[in-house]
This record gives structure tokens, C-alpha cells and sequence, in this order.
């Protein structure tokens, strides 16, 4: 019996939502007096002794020709493998790219229930329970798996990574590897330096900017704050902003610690992709913005006039 | 080619959130009902944009769900789709809704649907599907363009995109990005009311998991507003309060 983590990695970087992962995954496996055991899949330029640090005793480290690019069909059936040699009751997934296509394939294989996007530690005292963002994050679930094995996807930035002591074995698992159907041809950076589902602090900026050219203030506050830049949807469907930066119910869907709107008006469908974040800043000029309503903080004004002062009072608080 | 489309039925995205039977049930009363909007404005678009390119493909439509799923189904047809199943029983749950839609879904090239619903937010069924079918699957597809047997997708990951090679059958979760929105025209109308809608009976399938219980988060303690000449204490609240940087 064990809670079995795949930790998900891109080009031999592990990811910050595995650490979230094996975090949660170890918590689940010390409240049901098991023991939380990893799965990496492909080569990595890391340690992996040093994932003990969140609680984890083993990690399952599969090498093979055929897994150099991501396949979920091939890393299903590697990661099956684990499970079912490993013994793993429950297998914990990050709700992220890679954790979309492996989690459900992977419940099917096993024949296990899947909660996706759990936002807290499974209730195990009667039955086996998890909740979940439901309704683009306007409420909660909780659903219960029925089945003897479960799969939990954990939604990115849902649960603090907690770095202790201690040093995992790691034991190199010869799984059978199909050949790949799935073949990478190209691989780009999108704009900014921080990935925006997993930044911790998020700027993103509307309609109120009036015009693609004015995004080098918000840029130069996100650059100030390490944040990822976002933005609403008619900015990206007006291509003032790519696509990938869309944040909302149709976008991506975010939960920082710190969500900086600037002239957006908060339409319930941008608070839907955002509503998860921990502190939500809001500055518009329209005092009846409906966004006033969901933030923890906000200025009436001209972003013109405050996002430029904002760099500068963050600029000196962190100290040059 | 053959392509077949997994449509949803859910809220509209400006529906009011709420539950009744003791918190157990979504709160139906007055709400509008849509076509799930990852699945219209990119499954079902991007579809209909390469028959356009090949007059020779054709377009199923597939969802789970009762005879109230019908108004979607006709929107779906309306907008492109050439015939449509549905499959008759209740949506309770993704593995329930892949298992029912693979009876249906084997001699598809291609099996398109959006990267999630919006009112579950599970993210499952294509996964699901593509595992019970054993094909390729790409989700969180932004671009899909297909050339004899051959598909080339990019797929949004963290912090970039990656650009795939792979062959059908395929099954792809859309997001934004793969087309752009369409509304149906008149003659789409029209001709919708008389495209087939084949109702199928469910098969006996297990639930691997049930929803118990729903809740609405915890109400805002309200904003704190900050003067606009005052900006450096909004920087200190952030700072020293919330302690968010």
C-alpha cells in the first residue's frame, strides 16, 4: 500500500507543481499510515534522492529511448506499471498540462476514480472523499471515489510545499515501453520569464490601458514583482495581447497569492479564471467597477497616473 | 475524414451559482443552458473548418444527457454538425460520460472536444476517451491542422507551447486559440431541424465517483480601498498585511 506522485519535469527541470504534489501526496500517505513513494519518467538534471525533502521514501525513476518526448499513451502505461508493481493505492497527479492527459488515462487503465482539481487533503475517516473546484471556481464540491484504487489531480498553486528533511531512494523501474505515436517537432518560450499558471504574483491589465502600446507600465511592474503578465479577453481578441496571456472562464485559469487587475472591469466570466487567487488587487477608475466587489484591494484612478508610483513604492520596499 | 464532436450542455457562463436538496444538487431553476464553450468555439469550429477545406468530411455530433440536451444538440447541428447522437442518461460523472461516448466513438479519424466543461471543470473525458479507445491524445490544443494521416498540433504547456506530430485516429481537448467563435445563420437554423438526431439508449455502466456535496466560497470581507494619492500604503498592505511579496 502506498500514495504513488508522478512528477511531472520539462527538459530535466522538475516542475514547481510536483513539488506542490509530493507535498500533498505525502500528507495523504501520513494520514492514512502509508507511505508516499514517486514515479519520474525521462531523464532529469536533478537530484531525485533529494524529493525525500517533501516526505517521499522511494522514487521510481523509468529511463528509455521511447519516453524522450511527452506521450500520454506511452506514459500511461508506464506509469500503470508503477502503480500496479508499486502497489499504490492512491496516485497523485498536478493538475497542469502533463497531469490533464496522464490523470484520466491512468484512472481508466487502472480502473480507479478520478477527482481532478482537488484543492485540499482528502477526507479518508469515512470513505474516501476530495474537494474540488467546481463551476469555474464559483464553488466547491466534494465527490467521493467509490473505488478501491484512486486518482487525484491537485490544481497548480492549491496547496504549500513543505520542505523538511530526509532523502528518498531511488530505485530505476524497467517498465515496458511502447514505441511513441507522438512526435516533438518544435518547442517555444512564451512571452515573460514566469510561467503564468504556476507565478505566484500575476499583473494583468484591460480595456482601461486603451491600447497594446501602453503595456510597458504593466510590464515594468510585473518585471519589479517577478509576476507573470496576464490580460482580459477582449484584449487578447482584440491581439493587443496573445492568447496565451487570457486569463478568465474561457482563458486560463489562475490562483496566485497576488492578482493585480488594472483596468479591468470584472466581468463575472474574467472572475470566474480568477477568483482563486489569494489577495486580489483591483485599480480602476470606475469606482462601481463590479471587480471592487471580489478584491481584497483596491484604488479608484487613473492606472496611468498609480501603476508607475506602484513600481516605484515596490522598488523601494524591496530595498534599491 | 470522419469527425466526431463531444458536446456538453451546461450554464451559461453569467448563470447564477447555487444548490439545492441540501446542498447535493446545482440549482437548475431559470438558468440558461449553452453549448459547453470549449466545445463550440473550438471543437465544434475547428471542425467545421477543415470540412470546409474537404467537402468530404463529415461531422458527428455526440453527447450525453436527457431529451433537455436536445435545444444544444439543434444549436450544434445549426452550426455545422451533420448528424447528431445522443446517448440517454445522465452526465453524473466523466468516467460514465467517456464510457458511454467510446460505444459510439470507434471508425472516428478524429475526435475533437473541448479541454473541459465549464461547470465541472473535470478535464477527464477526452483523456478518458482516448484511453478506452487506445489513441493518441493532445489536450490544451491551440492549433490543429490535418494533412492526409497525419496531425500537427500545438499544445499549450507551462510558461510555452509545444508543437506534435502524430497520426489518427486522435482524440484533442481545444482551447482558445484553434478557431475563432461563429454564430449559426439562418439556413444553419433551418436546415438543423432536419438533420438526424439519433437517441440511443445508455449501457450499464459503473460510477467511479459521485458528488456529494456542493458550497459557495466564503463571501469577500469587503475591499480596502486605498486614496489614489496614496499608493505607497497600498504597497505597504501588500507587503506587510498580506505579505504577498
Amino acid at each position: 500500500m502506498s500514495v504513488l506522485i508522478f512528477v511531472d519535469q520539462l527538459d530535466g527541470h522538475i516542475k514547481k507543481a510536483s513539488h506542490e504534489a509530493l507535498t500533498y501526496g505525502a500528507k495523504i500517505a501520513e494520514q492514512t499510515g502509508v507511505t508516499a513513494e514517486a514515479v519520474v519518467v525521462g531523464a532529469v538534471t536533478e537530484d531525485l534522492a533529494a524529493l525525500g525533502k517533501h516526505g517521499v521514501k522511494k522514487v521510481y525513476h523509468v529511463q528509455h529511448d521511447n519516453l524522450k518526448a511527452f506521450d500520454s499513451q506511452v506514459y500511461t502505461k508506464v506509469i500503470a506499471q508503477v502503480a500496479e508493481q508499486s502497489g499504490a493505492k492512491v496516485i497523485v497527479f498536478s493538475n497542469n498540462s502533463s497531469g490533464k492527459a496522464l490523470a484520466p488515462r491512468v484512472a481508466v487503465r487502472l480502473k480507479a476514480g478520478l477527482v481532478s482539481g482537488a484543492t485540499a487533503l482528502p477526507d479518508t475517516a469515512n470513505g474516501f472523499t476530495v474537494r474540488k473546484n467546481v463551476f469555474s471556481g464559483k464553488a466547491f464540491a466534494t465527490v467521493a471515489i467509490t473505488t478501491d484504487v484512486k486518482v487525484i489531480s491537485l490544481n497548480v498553486n492549491a496547496y504549500t510545499i513543505l520542505t523538511g528533511e530526509g532523502t528518498a531512494e531511488v530505485v530505476p523501474f524497467t517498465a515496458t515501453v511502447d514505441a511513441p505515436t507522438m512526435k516533438t517537432i518544435d518547442s517555444t518560450k512564451t512571452s515573460g520569464k514566469v510561467a503564468l499558471t504556476e507565478a505566484d504574483v500575476v499583473v494583468s491589465a484591460g480595456r482601461g490601458l486603451k491600447g497594446p502600446e501602453n503595456w510597458k507600465m504593466v510590464e515594468e511592474l510585473a518585471e519589479e514583482l517577478g509576476a507573470a503578465l496576464a490580460c482580459s479577453r477582449p484584449v487578447a481578441d482584440a491581439h493587443w495581447r496573445p492568447h496565451n496571456e487570457h486569463v478568465g472562464q474561457t482563458g486560463v485559469a489562475i490562483a496566485p497569492n497576488l492578482y493585480i487587475a488594472i483596468g479591468i472591469s470584472g466581468a463575472i466570466q474574467h472572475l470566474a479564471g480568477v477568483n482563486r487567487s489569494k489577495t486580489i488587487v483591483v485599480i480602476n477608475k470606475d469606482a462601481e467597477a463590479p471587480f471592487f466587489k471580489a478584491a481584497d484591494y483596491g484604488i479608484v484612478g487613473d492606472a496611468f497616473d498609480i501603476i508607475p508610483k506602484i513600481t516605484a513604492a515596490v522598488k523601494k520596499v524591496k530595498g534599491h | 475524414m470522419k469527425i466526431l464532436v463531444c458536446i456538453s450542455k451546461t450554464p451559461d457562463t453569467t448563470a447564477k451559482i447555487a444548490f439545492t436538496d441540501n446542498n447535493t444538487k446545482f440549482a437548475e431553476a431559470g438558468v440558461q443552458w449553452i453549448l459547453n464553450p470549449y466545445d463550440e468555439w473550438y471543437a465544434l469550429v475547428r471542425a467545421i473548418e477543415l470540412k470546409e477545406a474537404d467537402a468530404s468530411t463529415t461531422i458527428h455530433l455526440v453527447t450525453v444527457g436527457g431529451a433537455d440536451a436536445d435545444p444544444i444538440i439543434r444549436k450544434a447541428l445549426a452550426l455545422g454538425g451533420d448528424e447528431a447522437i445522443r446517448i440517454n442518461t445522465e452526465p453524473t460523472e466523466s468516467y460514465l460520460v467517456a464510457a458511454q461516448i467510446a460505444e459510439v466513438a470507434k471508425g472516428y479519424d478524429l475526435i475533437l472536444l473541448g479541454k473541459e466543461t465549464i461547470d465541472y471543470n473535470g478535464s477527464a473525458v477526452g483523456g478518458m476517451l482516448a484511453e478506452l479507445l487506445d489513441a493518441p491524445y493532445v489536450t490544451n490544443a491551440t492549433s490543429l491542422q490535418i494533412a492526409g494521416s497525419t496531425a500537427t498540433i500545438k499544445r499549450e504547456i507551462e510558461g510555452g507551447e509545444e508543437t506534435l506530430e502524430t497520426t489518427l485516429p486522435l482524440v484533442v481537448g481545444c482551447q482558445k486559440g484553434m478557431a475563432e467563435a461563429r454564430i449559426p445563420n439562418m439556413r444553419g437554423i433551418m436546415a438543423a431541424r432536419t438533420k438526424p438526431l439519433k437517441v440511443v439508449e445508455a449501457n450499464n455502466v459503473e460510477a467511479f465517483t459521485k458528488y456529494t456535496e456542493f458550497q459557495l466560497p466564503p463571501a469577500k470581507a469587503g475591499v480596502k480601498l486605498v486614496s489614489a494619492d496614496n499608493v505607497e500604503e497600498l504597497v505597504r498592505l501588500l507587503h506587510e498585511e498580506a505579505r504577498v511579496f
